[in-house]
């Protein structure tokens, strides 16, 4: 069972105590915006064997959403941050760095 | 290839068992094919077998990063229905229905299909009239299927308890003519008649890279070293997104994990397979004796192949009110294994961005039953260019809006 701390609460909260909320950091593409922008906004999303951001809420908690950075493939966590950013903090990125060297995700390195 | 028969079985009985060859060749790769189909899954074996029976193309190498057939062919619960709403699955997953009936015959190898009926319970309102709307779907479509009441339920399941405190059965979507076949033989069968047609089946060769000339494929880099093509499918479920990212094209598909566990064997108890979606758990018993019990897909992206205690314990539990007898069953054994979902649960059989490579994958939870009819129509697509049962599976159809909507009427048993 996964295990991620909810930023805000600072409990140690069970799988069964969240829920998934998906890719992290979506960009709303919507009116005004071309078909591909739109079609990759609404269905295309991140799949990587590895490294990934998500977006979980403690809905048996506290409720609030928060974000998480995961590897796939071992289901280790790397950490879990505020969900009022647009980007993962660097010293999250430096962590992912040592564990993975090479690692990559969207425009992330 | 040798024939099997009542007549070889007495043959090889009388030979101490010496005359049996190999199913299939392990052939090494050759510089140049027509067609590589990437995944020695049932899907990716049944395209080949298909290419070669119905098209002629038999230059076709088959390649497998671990051993045949050890995906999600050997870990789903081995389930063959049809009675889906819309109607290009109806067609696609009807045909596939239909080339099970004598799949053993065709391939001169028993895949044990056992059309023992397959019942989807309504245990709310809403599931009763969804499936009474799939129902009507189904006669439109052809496909024979029929709403039952509960007393029709308790004659085909004595097992059952109509009358669980929280989820009561108020009727199910009856398919007489599904059922289950054997998961490996399908595999072990398209293999063996593919080898036999001159095909070259691959395994512990995976694929690092895709070629590519003018947005036109050439080849593919192995592990085995570098082999060209002029076609190439990929078929490799979960894994999808990591194929296609070599390829350079995304994917509208995420791969979780879904699981499925078998108890101890039992004396036979139940003789047709039991899907309950509400509590998403669905059961059959296999020849063994064993429960086959399936159960939910994790909410979160991995590759683990693992499946989490919560899930079994959250299916079972919902289980046990449906069937108070199997709460002292002991299970066994649980596995996962890595399905690729798409936004409408619907597969995607398509070309790609790439010409010459096409993708079979998004098959989701329910990829089993349909592989003789997915190999069909990818063959077709791959040979033609365009089929009948794979057009309307395209992968621009979320871009156009056309979606092909299974997840209301499927829910997340398949």
């Amino acid at each position: 069972m996964l295990i991620l701390k909810c930023p805000y609460c600072g409990v140690m909260a069970d799988e069964t105590e969240l829920s998934p909320g998906g890719e992290a950091h979506l960009t709303r593409h919507g009116p005004g915006s071309d078909d591909t922008e739109f079609e990759a906004y609404l269905f295309m999303r991140e799949n990587p064997r590895g490294v990934h951001f998500e977006r979980w809420r403690h809905a048996h908690g506290c409720g609030k959403w928060f974000h998480a950075a995961r590897c796939t493939q071992t289901l280790e966590v790397f950490g879990t941050y505020s969900a009022q950013t647009t980007r993962p903090p660097q010293d999250l990125l430096d962590t992912i760095s040592e564990k993975r060297p090479g690692w990559r995700w969207r425009d992330l390195a | 290839m040798k024939r099997y028969s009542a007549f070889a079985l007495v043959r090889e009985a009388l030979n101490g068992h010496k005359g049996w060859e190999r199913a299939w060749r392990n052939a090494q790769p050759k510089a140049h094919y027509d067609a590589i189909i990437i995944g020695a899954g049932g899907h990716g074996l049944a395209t080949a077998y298909y290419l070669g029976k119905n098209f002629g193309i038999t230059n076709v190498a088959i390649l497998e990063k671990g051993w045949l057939g050890g995906g999600n062919t050997g870990r789903n619960t081995t389930i063959i229905r049809s009675n889906y709403l819309q109607d290009p699955s109806a067609a696609i997953y009807e045909k596939s229905r239909a080339l099970y009936e004598t799949l053993s015959q065709e391939l001169n190898y028993n895949i044990m299909f056992s059309p023992r009926g397959v019942m989807m319970l309504a245990q709310t309102e809403h599931e009763v009239r969804g499936y009474r709307r799939t129902a009507h779907a189904n006669a439109l479509q052809g496909v024979s299927t029929e709403f039952i009441s509960p007393r029709r339920v308790k004659e085909l399941v004595p097992i059952i308890e109509l009358n669980g405190p929280r989820y009561p059965v108020l009727g199910a979507l009856w398919q007489d003519r599904a059922g289950t076949a054997r998961h490996d033989a399908v595999a072990w069968g398209y293999a063996r008649a593919c080898s036999d047609m001159g095909m070259d089946i691959i395994q512990k060769c995976e694929v690092t890279g895709i070629t590519r000339e003018g947005g036109r494929v050439t080849g593919v880099q192995t592990t085995k070293g570098d082999i060209a093509c002029d076609r190439l499918g990929i078929v490799v479920a979960g894994h999808s997104g990591v194929l296609a990212e070599m390829a350079g094209f995304r994917l509208p598909v995420e791969s979780v994990a879904l699981q499925a566990l078998v108890s101890e064997p039992i004396k036979p108890c139940m003789d047709v397979v039991v899907m309950a979606n509400t509590v998403h758990g669905y059961m059959s018993q296999s020849d063994k004796g064993e429960m086959v019990i399936g159960g939910g897909a994790d909410g979160f992206n991995n590759y683990t192949q693992r499946g989490s205690f919560h899930h079994i314990e959250e299916t079972v539990r919902a289980l046990v009110e449906t069937f108070p007898m199997i709460s002292r069953l002991k299970m066994l054994r649980q596995w996962g294994g890595i399905v690729d979902m798409t936004g409408d649960r619907s597969p995607i059989l398509s070309k790609t961005p790439i010409e010459g490579v096409f993708i079979n994958c998004g098959w989701g939870t329910g990829g089993f039953k349909a592989i003789p009819g997915s190999g069909w129509g990818f063959a077709e697509l791959m040979a033609k260019g365009t089929s009948p049962l794979t057009d309307p599976f395209s992968l621009n159809r979320f871009g156009e809006g056309r979606f092909i909507d299974e997840s209301v009427a499927a829910g997340v048993a398949h």
